[in-house]
């Protein structure tokens, strides 16, 4: 279990508890917090969950895939702690994980 | 079709199902998925890979006929091939055999193929028959608008069940089965019914995941009078262009996600591209694309 911070563009925090083995995704859409549409529910086809990384955890979440890179090479305000929240899974490791939400998924 | 009540026939509806399946996998050796669509493919290379010996049963002379063009259709055939599938087109299924447990599945022309678990992947029949006896226009689907409407202006309906205008579809209303038009046309309804009516113009899009390959589609290639390959089939990573009067309708990207993506960008602005171009990999496609990002 880890505790997943998701802030906002208006700087609203939302903590929830997500399962190891789950994704950041998955918390956040299971959770209803806003901001993450994800529209292939998960499957690295759409750069709808995108999120930006707390610089300070980008070494325990780990650089993205070959085909989470591609895609996310597409979606909007791409910045260097970008990931694909459905490609980030939830291990103890990351407890007090903290992410932000982008303005738009679109 | 008789037999579907035997043990160890099923379909591929929801979770339960696939806790059904999973279950009926353990120890079974011959797997007979009944239709050669993407759930069909999928439910074959998964099985696959779990080393079952799997055969395909298609209706259609090609796989995947409703979905994607031949050229792609004839990819997917020899991936499966080259993996041990054994891909049978043509073939329509007239019952399944076997006391208690499913032991064959026969075709109609007479085949037999041994099975000791049958998934069902055929396809589906929209669920129209509320709004039918409610009086609403139903055409294999129910009829709505771009904002999910129905011709009574109260009543709403999205998904798999509607036929619904679609932009890039020459202006012939289409069914779409997918998860992309499920969400878009939920929300054009919600919209719709809070009084922010959206119409929805989607370029309809889908994925299918087999083996090591993400096929990517987006827009409707029905139609099209050019179809420009961009990389080698061969390198299983590739894409097909569809195009119609010179312009980009449809992209079928394998393990290609910029190709898709640029190529949603394309369908969108019904974008005029030379084909050489588009088949030229020594242009990067984000720079094809460029012009319409």
């Amino acid at each position: 279990m880890a505790k997943i911070t998701y802030i906002d563009q208006q700087g609203t925090e939302r903590t929830i508890d997500v399962e190891a083995g789950m994704t950041v995704m998955e918390g956040a859409v299971k959770n209803s917090i806003p901001g993450i549409d994800a529209d292939c529910g998960g499957a690295c086809a759409c750069a709808t969950c995108h999120v930006y990384v707390d610089p300070e955890w980008m070494e325990k979440v780990g650089p993205a895939e070959e085909m989470e890179v591609s895609m996310l090479d597409f979606a909007e305000d791409v910045r260097e702690n970008s990931r694909l929240s459905c490609q980030i899974t939830v291990t103890d490791e990351l407890d007090g994980l903290r992410v932000t939400t982008p303005r738009s998924q679109h | 079709m008789p037999g579907t009540e035997l043990r160890g026939v099923h379909y591929l509806r929801g979770i339960g199902d696939v806790e059904a399946i999973r279950a009926d996998l353990d120890g079974a050796r011959r797997l007979v998925v009944v239709g050669g669509g993407y759930i069909g493919l999928e439910v074959a290379a998964v099985c696959r890979t779990l080393g079952l010996d799997v055969t395909v049963l298609e209706m259609e002379a090609r796989v995947m006929s409703r979905v994607t063009a031949p050229a792609m259709s004839e990819f997917f055939e020899d991936v499966h091939a080259a993996a041990g599938v054994n891909i049978r087109t043509g073939v329509r299924v007239s019952a399944f055999e076997g006391p208690g447990r499913v032991e064959r599945v026969a075709g109609a022309a007479g085949e037999a193929f041994p099975a000791d678990v049958v998934v069902i992947g055929a396809g589906i029949v929209p669920h129209q028959e509320l709004a039918a006896e409610a009086g609403l226009a139903c055409d294999d689907g129910i009829l709505v608008d771009e904002c999910a409407r129905t011709e009574d202006p109260d009543i709403f309906a999205a998904g798999d069940c509607t036929r619904h205008p679609c932009a890039v579809a020459d202006g012939r209303p289409v069914r779409l089965e997918s998860v992309q038009n499920a969400i878009d046309q939920a929300k054009a309804a919600a919209a719709a019914m809070c009084g922010r009516a959206a119409p929805y113009v989607e370029v309809p899009w889908f994925w299918s995941d087999q083996y090591d390959l993400k096929l990517q589609i987006a827009g409707l290639s029905q139609g099209h009078d050019a179809c420009v390959l961009r990389g080698a089939p061969e390198s299983r990573s590739f894409a097909a262009f569809y195009l119609k009067g010179g312009r980009v309708i449809a992209v079928d990207a394998v393990n290609r996600p910029a190709e898709y993506l640029v190529g949603r960008k394309l369908v969108a602005a019904r974008a005029e591209v030379p084909p050489e171009r588009l088949a030229d990999t020594a242009i990067p496609i984000k720079e094809i694309g460029a012009p319409f990002l």
